[in-house]
């Protein structure tokens, strides 16, 4: 069989992107010295969310109308999505930042608390107003990332730790690819997950607060992931105790019986940005650089994935370009 | 031209480099403002283990003077090693002191802030600290070495603009000569205008324009207010007065009694 693409790098760049081309019926194989996706790659501890709408609180409108697209590419692969929408609340004395949060983003509702009970029954009394996105969805990361294996090893498609390059050399490897694009820079995120029976939720929830934002993604079966702080820097080490206290904290203040919640993981790793944290594709004579998902990998991979595929096999400019 | 220390600043704007969507919109804020400071803060913006590289250089090319902060220190002993941390990664003496009394309103700790102060004056850092608007405390940290005050015009983040002006214009008249920037809890370019028409020295911002939906236009606004009260302050304001006083003169009308 013959070689169209060499993809460097198994996270989700490089697996949404071999998946893409594969099922346009190109032939890759995946080159990754780490191996297929697990803890060494920020990947692993994603969020999840397919949330474009509130990430248009902080982002450009390019990451609003490319990312509304994932959820479906997420189907299309096979893999388990929720379509239940994000919630978004604040404690009461920070009630003003939901006038800011909406006003800076679209495609909410603001619902009474009565809707909040029907919407989160675990919820019910604590929050007066709440934002409703209804359309945005979440998955669950690590799911996502072993349906995506499952499915390119399925098609023939090898994860190697080191293989001749053949074809087109197409490099997701990450912050590891600073060698050959300098404006990336490392953006740290902590993350935890706990499992707490007493509390279900079926949907993010967002807690706006001006120093601790959270949020956290119910994972099923009384497990939730908490997310994340975001710190300058590629510092890949442990979690700090202030980053978990104030991760705890916060999801202590969303509802008191996480109080009792098992700590079962704690998480640190650093995204890829360009300075505009807005990913982008870059064509080098020898490569083509798919990289900065920042903290959009999950929401933002199967645009860059269309985008490549459509340059590589159609010719087409992309608009995430250098 | 206004100096601190005896370095001449551009602009008496200064702008903390913390909070914005994403470097480049913190860029286009410096640019279009024209600020003449960057403010950053070791501990809580990046680990200060030198993995924040990028960050460092990103804010090392903004081309303006660096003024490390201690943003996040709770006690003298952790303001005075991170104060030792930013003098070697930025190559400054300059450093704003901040020692954190209460977790929850980060109002500042008077008694730490003057301890600090003054092991950190003496070991030779020019310390601009971050103080309330009391003059007794603003005395003491003179003493301490400090050549430069920076009162709170509000609790940090909160946006309420001047929150105390009998204290600050208190603070003020006491203290003629001494630089004095207004730091922390500014909301809009209005707040920055007063404080300038009050002969404060410069201003420090940094939610008011990281957390504005366009922050690079923010920052501009508050650069222009900032030249606008600053001329006001120089060119002498009138005294408010209660009656009327009609500006062009009133002929054939019989006298006010």
């Amino acid at each position: 069989m013959t070689v169209d693409a060499t993809i460097l790098g198994a996270g989700i760049a490089g697996l949404a992107t071999a998946f893409e081309l594969t099922s346009r019926v190109a032939s890759v194989q995946i080159i990754d010295p780490a191996g297929p996706p697990g803890p060494h790659g920020c990947s692993w501890w994603a969020g999840g969310m397919l949330a474009p709408h509130c990430e248009g609180e902080v982002t450009e409108e390019v990451i609003v109308r490319l990312g509304r697209g994932a959820a479906a590419w997420w189907a299309r692969a096979g893999v388990p999505l929720s379509y239940r929408g994000s919630l978004v609340v604040t404690l009461a004395r920070d009630r003003r930042e939901l006038d800011r949060f909406a006003r800076r983003t679209t495609a909410h509702r603001l619902v009474n608390a009565e809707e909040i009970a029907a919407l989160e029954p675990d919820l019910a009394g604590r929050h007066d107003r709440a934002l409703f996105f209804e359309t945005e969805a979440h998955l669950s990361p690590r799911v996502a990332l072993a349906t995506l294996c499952e499915a390119l090893l399925a098609k023939g498609v090898t994860i190697q730790p080191e293989a001749r390059h053949l074809g087109r050399v197409i490099d997701c490897r990450g912050l590891h690819a600073r060698d050959s694009l300098p404006d990336l820079r490392g953006v740290r995120g902590e993350m935890a997950v706990l499992r707490c029976p007493e509390v279900t939720l079926s949907r993010p929830v967002r807690l706006l607060h001006p120093r601790h934002p959270l949020y956290i993604v119910p994972r099923g079966d009384g497990v939730f992931m908490l997310g994340a702080t975001q710190l300058e820097g590629d510092n890949r080490g442990p979690v700090t105790l202030r980053s978990t206290v104030e991760l705890l904290n916060a999801a202590f203040a969303l509802h008191p019986a996480f109080g009792e919640a098992e700590v079962i993981e704690l998480g640190a790793d650093a995204r890829p940005a360009f300075p505009d944290n807005i990913p982008r594709i870059t064509l080098t004579p020898e490569r083509m650089h798919i990289n900065g998902l920042f903290r959009h990998g999950f929401l933002m991979s199967p645009a860059m994935a269309v985008m490549a595929a459509d340059y590589l096999l159609a010719g087409t400019t992309p608009e995430l370009i250098a | 031209m206004v100096a601190f220390y005896g370095t001449d600043l551009c602009s008496r704007l200064m702008l903390g480099t913390s909070q914005y969507p994403s470097p480049k919109a913190l860029e286009a804020a410096f640019v279009r403002s024209g600020a003449g400071v960057a403010t950053v803060s070791l501990r809580r913006e990046a680990a200060g283990d030198g993995t924040g590289q990028g960050f460092w250089q990103l804010i090392r090319d903004l081309g303006v003077p660096v003024l490390p902060n201690t943003a996040g220190c709770h006690s003298v002993k952790e303001a005075v090693t991170t104060a030792h941390m930013a003098r070697e990664m930025f190559g400054t003496d300059w450093i704003k002191l901040e020692v954190v009394g209460h977790a929850d309103t980060l109002q500042p700790d008077p008694f730490g802030l003057v301890e600090a102060a003054g092991i950190l004056c003496a070991d030779g850092f020019k310390v601009f600290p971050y103080t309330t608007e009391d003059g007794i405390l603003a005395g003491r940290l003179l003493e301490a070495g400090c050549e430069v005050l920076m009162p709170w015009g509000a609790p940090i983040g909160t946006g309420l603009g001047l929150n105390n002006i009998y204290g600050l214009r208190t603070l003020r008249a006491q203290f003629p000569d001494v630089p004095m920037v207004i730091d922390a809890g500014l909301g809009v370019p209005s707040q920055a205008a007063q404080a300038m028409e009050m002969g404060f020295d410069a201003v420090l911002l940094n939610t008011a324009v990281a957390k504005a939906g366009d922050p690079a236009k923010m920052a501009e606004a508050f650069a222009r207010a900032l030249e606008a009260g600053r001329l006001a302050y120089e060119a002498d304001p009138m005294e408010p007065r209660d009656m009327a006083h009609p500006s062009t003169p009133v002929l054939g009308l019989a006298v006010l009694s």
